[in-house]
């Protein structure tokens, strides 16, 4: 599992190719049909259009794309997925193999590995969503701040990124969860809310990297600097010129977090320091079926692969998005 | 076509064997998801010893990718070269196979580029990088290239060569940069040397100095220069001949100094035109109306035709050749002696 | 060189204090209750609560606190369990099994994952390339603990190649397995970052500059490309060693490996917080320092950092 720390700069990691530099010049040589020739290009298209038109034909977008929206779905309304109980165990049933009657079949306490699986998904998509979204509002408010007003301002904040970039993720999980444990009586809510604030608060470097870099380089632009001397305000720089040029690298690490934060969150379920029953969730469920693994492998490989699928997705949603913006494939 | 087109010098027709560099008809294109570009679209130059060959166009017109294909370096894919022959003292260097023709390279034609800061290898100090001419291709000890690069750096005149042969190229100046790729060129005494836009990312008063410093080495080495630009300015003071290209093709042909007062093509007349005169001070800037075509796209008949004052339907219908207009001077252009007249 | 590592160094230190700081409040100074978790399930027998709150001077305002732990720290006294056990000794005893572990994993992300990075980018668009993009996608979006136990099952359980669990020797060969599934998902990263660093430099101005003098692709690839294209790896051969060790504590949970990893995995189980934050803190004290070499490496290959 890799730190998502570590995303950031080697973004061009999960991306290719380059236009041929004298191919580029070759057909950048200018636009204009010749009279007689064939209207091809009537209106300018944006960057985003581009991407939107380029994605709908990525096949790893579209099946990604599907994958997650299931899971939100199981996520939200899991009965539809099963009619079964994920609370109702019989030990009697306990580590029997699949069969017509439970399709996953069932676990060490006895409950159906199917119904856990299914209402497992909302606790992984729960964290990350909310992970994400608290990591992209701090990082990138914080990002915004460092990169506008430099100076001392940044330096604080570049220094203070620094040191929470020393702390690795898991590790820092692990530290942040042990020193504030939960247990059977925690609420739910609590529980999950504990993970999600554990890892937002060490993983909003990242994303306030990114937002730095944009803000910084979309600063010394010359169109700010006209639009400065046209009397615009902060605000309004940040509104119309900095925040469209950083949707793109936002939107691609945000998806890539979501899934590398489900990923987290499961590890540490699994440790016993994350997500703990009475929440239902895949990371528990591999931790409860690792005893068995040899003997009954079908409590563990089932939450597995809906984990990997989950991860997956979004990683390779992420991986799509970023090529459709990556301007050098056009 | 090829006799009107190639333009031998007139010692070598007189001497009666081949010139230094010769291309003859080439082709190269692109293939890319846009379409195929057609760069080069039968390119005939030729160059002999201590002659200087500029070869002036704008972005896009195939005066890079021609170079690159003679030195074939051209990255395929997605170049081809798909027409044409390019000859080294009679020698057909496109149908050796490559470990023949990497011979060549570097040893009798080499290639200066640029922007000096990309085209050095930025980990390795600029004395490595020069010697490994030496090392690799003479076989030199470390010690021996040490000391002939010294020597090639005091020629190209870096000041200090001696302690600042173990620096990085990003702790010197652009002029200085462009010399160390100067003298990477010439470290073996190459036969023709091809400048692409040597002076184009520097300050004139550096311009200035850097085509002295080719001038020089040209006429003590005797090599041919080809020397590619856009800047008509930099051409006047050191280009023999002068062969001007549009959408992959030359459409003009002349010695230096004719040229300029009397151009005998429409592109050409456009591209002097352009320049700011300080006697016309006040007056509207002429440009050429119109822009570059993409080259998947090439207009029918004569390229220049849809941004041409001088159209006819003609033009739109039929290509113009290479064609002598006056003795020396090609144009391809149907109404070549029209503009000529014009200029008078 | 010597000027810049003096820099570095300096600049180290501010970072080291900010995290440990960092550390150290998350871990007692938030409000609540500081030893909540430290004692298992239970909670604290009086007699630690007083023993504890006497050494580490809870009572005191909390800059004191840090600066007494520091202080301890400095000393090599990372606290003692309920129990008594000292965390040091714990982890003098557990860090040899884990570095080599660590060693073993680092040697295959590096060969590895360099050699795949090399191979794809080379042959960009061909089978291996994309054979190289496609599995590093899997191993970098598996979960680490999922990579465990599949292998586990499949290599140790059912092709028997690999024994199950480590023993207490932990010799290299049962190391294998376990180095390989730590070393997974960086190794992927590793590999699809060398590869695209390839796959540019070898469209860069430079490459063409050095084809045009007539060197061999060999000797252009080799020499000129490599050499940029490993600069950026190393950067992240070194961040990364952070998820490296996060990893370890699931791998040796899983293999039974008594390393360090081993130590906190098991200590969790038990609610033992002060084990298991006084381990993480040294590790997180590691991954700074390996961060503080690697960065110093990395200006030793690239002249133009040094230089600035």
């Amino acid at each position: 599992m890799t730190d998502p720390n570590a995303l950031y700069p080697p973004a061009a990691a999960l991306a290719d190719e380059k236009v041929h530099p004298e191919a580029e010049t070759a057909l950048e040589a200018g636009t204009e049909a010749p009279p007689g020739a064939p209207q091809e290009r009537d209106k300018p298209r944006s960057l985003t259009s581009d991407a939107w038109h380029d994605l709908r034909r990525n096949p790893i977008f579209i099946v990604s794309a599907v994958i997650i929206v299931v899971l939100v779905v199981m996520a939200a309304f899991p009965g539809v997925f099963t009619n079964k109980d994920p609370r109702f165990c019989d030990l009697n049933l306990s580590r029997q193999s699949p069969s017509a009657d439970a399709w996953f079949g069932y676990d060490v306490q006895g409950c159906d590995v199917y119904a856990r699986t299914i209402y497992g998904a909302r606790a992984s998509i729960l964290v990350g969503l909310f992970t994400t979204l608290a990591v992209t509002i701090i990082g990138g408010l914080i990002g915004m701040i460092a990169g506008f007003y430099s100076g001392w301002v940044d330096s604080v904040l570049s220094r203070v990124l620094e040191i929470f970039f020393g702390i690795p993720l898991l590790l820092g999980g692990v530290l942040v969860l042990a020193s504030f444990p939960s247990g059977p009586n925690t609420p739910q809510l609590v529980t999950v809310g504990k993970v999600v604030l554990a890892l937002a608060v060490l993983a909003w470097t990242s994303l306030a990297r990114i937002m730095r870099s944009t803000v910084i380089q979309v600063k010394h632009a010359d169109y700010v600097s006209a639009a400065r001397a046209l009397g615009g305000g902060a605000a309004r720089i940040l509104r119309s010129h900095v925040l469209p040029n950083a949707v793109a690298p936002v939107i691609v690490y945000a998806t890539i977090v979501f899934g590398i934060f489900i990923g987290v969150e499961a590890t540490l379920s699994f440790l016993g320091i994350g997500l703990q029953p009475p929440v239902i969730s895949w990371g528990v469920a591999i931790n409860d079926a690792s005893t068995y693994i040899r003997q009954s492998p079908h409590m563990l490989l089932f939450p597995g692969a809906f984990l990997t699928v989950t991860v997956l997705a979004f990683i390779m949603l992420g991986d799509a998005v970023r090529d459709a913006f990556d301007p050098r494939l056009r | 076509m090829a006799t009107t087109d190639t333009y031998p010098s007139p010692e070598a027709a007189a001497a009666g064997h081949a010139p230094l560099l010769e291309v003859d008809d080439l082709q190269v294109e692109f293939r890319t998801r846009d379409g195929v570009a057609k760069a080069v679209n039968g390119v005939s130059y030729s160059l002999d010893e201590g002659e200087t060959l500029a070869v002036l166009g704008e972005s896009g017109s195939g005066k890079s990718v021609t170079a690159l294909a003679v030195m074939g370096i051209l990255d395929s894919p997605p170049g081809f070269v798909t027409g044409g022959a390019v000859r080294f003292r009679g020698q057909d260097l496109l149908s050796l196979p490559e470990d023949e023709r990497r011979a060549y390279r570097g040893r009798n034609i080499a290639m200066v580029f640029q922007d000096a800061l990309s085209a050095l290898n930025p980990v390795f100090p600029v004395g490595w990088q020069i010697g490994e001419m030496f090392r690799v291709h003479e076989g030199m000890s470390k010690k021996d290239a040490r000391g002939r690069v010294i020597e090639l750096m005091e020629r190209v005149r870096i000041p200090a060569a001696r302690e600042r042969v173990d620096d990085y190229p990003h702790q010197f100046s652009g002029g200085m940069r462009q010399r160390i790729m100067i003298a990477m060129a010439i470290a073996l005494d190459p036969d023709v040397l091809i400048a692409d836009e040597p002076t184009t990312a520097l300050d004139v008063t550096v311009q200035a100095q850097i085509m002295e410093l080719l001038r020089d080495l040209q006429r003590e080495r005797k090599m041919g220069l080809i020397l590619i630009t856009h800047d008509l300015g930099v051409v006047a003071d050191v280009a023999d001949k002068i062969s001007v290209m549009y959408a992959g093709r030359i459409m003009e042909k002349a010695v230096v100094g004719e040229i300029y007062a009397r151009p005998s093509h429409p592109y050409t007349k456009g591209l002097l035109e352009s320049i700011p005169r300080v006697d016309l001070k006040g007056q509207d800037l002429s440009a050429i109306r119109g822009l570059p075509p993409s080259l998947t796209r090439i207009p029918t008949g004569c390229e220049f035709h849809p941004r041409c004052p001088y159209a006819q339907d003609i033009c739109r219908e039929k290509r113009p050749a290479l064609l002598e207009v006056v003795p020396g001077r090609f144009s391809a252009c149907h109404f070549a002696q029209e503009v000529l007249d014009d200029s008078i | 060189m010597g000027r810049y590592t003096i820099r570095r160094v300096l600049q180290m230190i501010p970072v080291v204090i900010g995290t440990t700081l960092l550390i150290f409040v998350m871990v007692w100074a938030l409000p609540g209750d500081p030893f909540a978790g430290k004692c298992g399930d239970r909670p604290c027998p009086p007699q630690y609560v007083a023993q504890m709150t006497e050494k580490f001077n809870l009572n005191e305002p909390w800059y004191v606190q840090y600066f007494l732990y520091m202080g301890n720290l400095l000393q090599g006294d990372f606290g003692e369990t309920i129990s008594g056990m000292s965390v040091a000794d714990e982890l003098a005893r557990t860090y040899p099994t884990t570095a080599k572990l660590a060693a073993l994993a680092i040697f295959f992300e590096i060969v590895i994952g360099i050699g795949a990075g090399v191979l794809a980018g080379l042959r960009k668009g061909g089978f291996i390339d994309n054979l190289v993009l496609l599995s590093t996608l899997f191993f970098i979006a598996i979960p680490i603990f999922v990579i465990g136990y599949v292998s586990q099952l499949v290599f140790g359980v059912q092709l028997g190649i690999f024994p199950v669990t480590v023993s207490s020797e932990a010799t290299f060969y049962e190391l294998l397995l376990p180095a390989l599934v730590l070393a997974s998902g960086t190794l992927a990263y590793v590999a699809r970052v060398m590869r695209t660093n390839l796959v540019e430099n070898l469209r860069s101005d430079y490459v063409r500059t050095a084809t045009a003098k007539g060197l061999g692709r060999r000797r252009v690839v080799g020499i000129h490309t490599v050499r940029n294209s490993l600069i950026p790896v190393i950067t992240l051969i070194g961040a990364d060693f952070g998820a490296l060790l996060g990893g370890a504590i699931v791998t040796e949970g899983i293999f039974n490996i008594g390393g360090v990893g081993g130590l906190i995995f098991r200590n969790i189980r038990l609610r033992e917080g002060a084990m298991v934050t006084g381990a993480v803190t040294v590790l997180v004290l590691v991954f700074l320092l390996v961060n503080l070499f690697v960065d110093l490496f990395y200006a030793a290959l690239d002249p133009r950092i040094r230089y600035d």
